[in-house]
């Protein structure tokens, strides 16, 4: 579903930020991009839609080349591709709702989207799906009266408005603590899954990723150095990917973290399964 | 050396005791000599300035201002009635030629924003525009217009207007420069337009800076329209021009209370919307 | 307790129409009387303002030719004829700048500390405060008419006018600093047994330098654009040959006087840029 062909990207600093990566990724697969700092992972994502534009090759999603449109074009297929982000990416001065509509901006008209006349099937999928990430009591609330973990289902709502075929994740769990952390990717993996879309999750916390995901694939300076199931990320792979660690020992100390968490009582893992189809 | 690089406080060891010193040695000539460089130049620009005046009008400065208070004190209120319509007049001078300095500066510092200017030569022209307005006084404004398009009040808002385009432009386009690059990448990614991403991603975030730069200078507006008159640009600057022409000096008194009055209560409401607009 | 319930009463209600498919922005305002009340005084003043405003459409269509002689004067600016009176008018300005906003910085010292209501006793507080207030509310030009009367002619006149404006502005800044400074490195140098001099030295300056510096490179921005005004009045300054010149139609000696101000008012925009980086 989409294709990524001799992707690369130099800076005019001189930098090889990604080096010809090529890599397929069929609709419904969660996929997660680990690896060391300055790997070239937030690049990459942002090669996908066109943040960064890229200095080589080629981007295709669904038989359409993403590198090669422009203007309408470029945004059109940007509508397919919901895009959810680290943090401060609310419109903080504006309500949840707000944010959540500005989803679907791409497919409404600037007067409309202005003056915020949405049309009404716009705004009762908006409801559905604060309902599904648990927070459809706080239309209302400025974006900046919610916590790091709400703010994040708030554009986990906001992207899924697109209807999109493909999701990119860029470190979502970064600023999160460790439960939160746990809640919002068993939410992102849920609804990918829920909805058949592909997703690009880039997120440095490997046994994090391990327990959602079906494929993980690892990069290092620009280039993709693994590519293959959560369970195979051995010792090696991972000194492969980072650098030499004691992999065993902070593998244990992250399971004893995780089943700590799963002993204290979820209240919103029951909403995160989704009661409503 | 402190940890941060810098050789702020370096520690000299004099006789093997360390001898604390608040600078460098080399650092401290520099800015002993800038100072006695910024002295001399006080000093001859204050001999300039003498050769200019004539002292003996300072002997009797002092009296000459103790009768000018005896002039202005028992307050010729009687003119009061006759000062509302310039007041109003000097009001809406500022409050007119605010609302279209606004007007314009607002696109215009979008142009001039790194962060959001369609090219950088319509950038340089934003800037061009701003630095020219902000630089030119009001009443130079007024002087000009006068000649123009005729003495009025019309002359003193359009004054007050190209005044106020500078100062709420450089002002504005800072604030547009500071705001979260990441909201907007959001916006963008949804594919949404360049005017969406305007109106979702930048306009929220600089709206505060915005009512707050807008009330301020309506503030500093009053106060340059009480003067406009003087040139003939309307407001309550002509009756006090010609009360001082007239050397009727309680009128003169009378219209700097009212000018007191109406600047006082401006400050406050600009003081409270600011404080609102948190 | 009852003013809660429909708070939240209708912010449920706003939930269910959202989930029927009907949702409306907030206004910016929310009591709707407040809302109404303003945008109906906007329009009652609107409707005032259109009606005392006498523009008389006729002059100023008459007028646009020499609106376009003055900007086309720009292209043709002429530093030469007046050169002796511009150079004169400029050289007194530049000197009054720099001579009273030293003054004016020097003196707001004393004034600012004294109109800071947590070092100044209550009397010199009011005498302060009542200084500063006046310095601020009167328009430069008005101080400089009364000096002008007070010290005759010349430039004398124009430096005290913009000292004394220079003085009300810093003056209030820095009462605000001292006010605002934290009270605990304050006391923890009283508390040494500091003197006075001593305790504003090591405590109140090093929380107020920082902020004067750019804030006096600014005051003498304006009071350079100040400089070029006052001589209307016999204050000094480039602001009588500019006056004349305008009264004469004289366009291409105003342009050029006015780009000598914008270029004189950029030069010291970078130079403050330079300066404050390097005080950084």
């Amino acid at each position: 579903m989409l294709t990524l062909e001799g992707l690369s990207k130099r800076y005019s600093t001189g930098d090889l930020a990604l080096d010809q990566v090529s890599l397929q990724v069929p609709a419904g697969q969660v996929m997660a991009l680990i690896g060391p700092s300055g790997a070239g992972k937030s690049t990459l994502i942002r090669c996908v839609n066109r943040l960064i534009e890229p200095t080589a090759g080629s981007v295709v999603l669904d038989d359409v080349d993403i590198t090669r449109l422009r203007g309408a074009g470029l945004r059109q297929a940007r509508r397919q591709i919901g895009m959810i982000f680290q943090s401060h990416a609310l419109v903080e001065r504006l309500s949840v709702m707000e944010n959540v509509l500005s989803g679907r901006l791409a497919y409404v008209g600037f007067w409309r989207s202005y003056f915020r006349r949405y049309p009404p099937s716009d705004i009762q999928q908006a409801y559905l799906l604060l309902q599904r990430v648990g927070l459809e009591s706080m239309l209302d609330k400025r974006g900046d009266e919610l916590s790091g973990g709400q703010k994040q289902r708030v554009g986990i709502a906001r992207a899924l408005m697109q209807n999109p075929k493909l999701l990119l994740v860029d470190e979502p769990t970064a600023s999160l603590d460790p439960k939160t952390s746990r809640q919002i990717m068993r939410l992102i993996c849920e609804l990918s899954r829920e909805q058949h879309l592909a997703a690009i999750i880039n997120i440095h916390d490997v046994s994090l990723a391990q327990q959602f995901v079906d494929r993980v694939v690892g990069l290092r300076a620009g280039k993709i150095v693994f590519d293959g199931h959560p369970d195979a990320l051995t010792a090696e792979i991972l000194t492969l990917i980072y650098g030499e660690e004691d992999w065993d020992a902070s593998r244990d100390e992250a399971a004893e973290q995780d089943s700590a968490a799963l002993s204290q009582p979820d209240p919103l893992a029951t909403i995160a399964r989704g009661a409503h189809p | 050396m402190f940890a941060n690089g810098r050789n702020e406080m370096p520690l000299k060891l004099t006789d093997n005791k360390p001898e604390w010193q608040r600078r460098e040695p080399l650092q401290q000539y520099a800015i002993w000599a800038g100072w006695m460089l910024g002295v001399m130049l006080f000093l001859l620009c204050w001999k300039v300035i003498s050769d200019n005046t004539i002292w003996e009008f300072l002997d009797d400065a002092g009296a000459q201002g103790l009768s000018l208070v005896g002039r202005m004190i028992p307050l010729d209120w009687s003119i009061t009635g006759s000062l509302l319509l310039p007041l109003w007049d000097t009001l809406n001078i500022a409050t007119v030629g605010t609302a279209l300095g606004v007007l314009i500066a607002f696109p215009l510092a979008f142009l001039a924003a790194r962060n959001t200017t369609p090219h950088p030569a319509l950038r340089g022209l934003a800037l061009g525009v701003i630095v020219s307005s902000r630089s030119i006084n009001a009443l130079i404004w007024a002087m000009l217009l006068v000649t123009i398009v005729g003495p009025g009040i019309f002359a003193g808002m359009l004054a007050i207007a190209l005044r106020s385009i500078g100062f709420v432009g450089k002002l504005l386009y800072e604030a547009i420069e500071e705001i979260q690059p990441t909201p907007v990448e959001a916006i963008t990614a949804t594919g949404a337009s360049s005017n969406q991403v305007l109106a979702y991603g930048v306009l929220p975030q600089i709206m505060p800076a915005f009512a707050g730069i807008t009330v301020y200078r309506w503030d500093i507006n009053i106060r340059e329209s009480t003067v406009l008159g003087l040139v003939g640009a309307g407001g309550i600057g002509l009756q006090m021009n010609a009360a001082i022409n007239n050397l009727a000096w309680g009128q003169v008194a009378t219209v700097f209370v009212l000018i007191f009055a109406t600047v006082v209560l401006s400050e406050w409401v600009s003081a409270k919307v600011r404080h609102a607009v948190i | 307790m009852s003013s809660i319930e429909p708070a939240a009463s209708a912010a449920q209600s706003r939930v269910h129409a959202a989930a029927q498919g009907r949702w409306q922005a907030l206004p910016l305002i929310a009591d709707p009387r407040l809302r109404w009340g303003l945008n109906l005084a906007v329009l009652v003043y609107i409707a005032l303002v259109w009606g005392s405003t006498d523009v008389n459409w006729q002059r100023v269509y008459q007028g646009l030719d020499r609106g376009a002689a003055f900007v086309a004067s720009f292209m043709s600016p002429d530093f030469i004829s007046r050169g002796g009176d511009i150079l004169a008018g400029l050289q007194e300005s530049l000197t009054m700048t720099l001579v009273a906003t030293v003054i004016g910085i020097v003196l707001a010292v004393p004034v600012g500390l004294g109109a800071a209501r947590n070092i100044a006793p209550a009397p010199v507080y009011f005498f302060c405060r009542t200084l500063i207030a006046l310095s601020r509310t009167f328009q430069e030009i008005i101080i400089a008419i009364l000096f002008v009367t007070m010290f005759g002619f010349g430039p004398l006149a124009g430096v005290f006018t913009l000292a004394f404006a220079t003085i009300g502005f810093m003056a209030k800044l820095l009462a605000e600093d001292i006010e605002d400074a934290m009270n605990e490195p304050m006391e923890a140098i009283r508390a040494t047994g500091a003197s006075w001099l001593q305790w504003i030295n090591y405590a109140v300056q090093p929380q107020v330098m920082p902020r004067l510096i750019g804030l006096s490179l600014y005051r003498m921005d304006i009071n350079f654009r100040e400089s070029a005004i006052i001589g209307i009045v016999g204050a000094g300054g480039i602001g009588a040959t500019l006056n004349t010149s305008i009264n004469r139609y004289d366009y291409d000696t105003s342009a050029a006087i006015l780009l000598l101000i914008i270029g004189i008012v950029l030069m010291s925009e970078y130079f403050s840029g330079y300066v404050r980086q390097w005080t950084q």
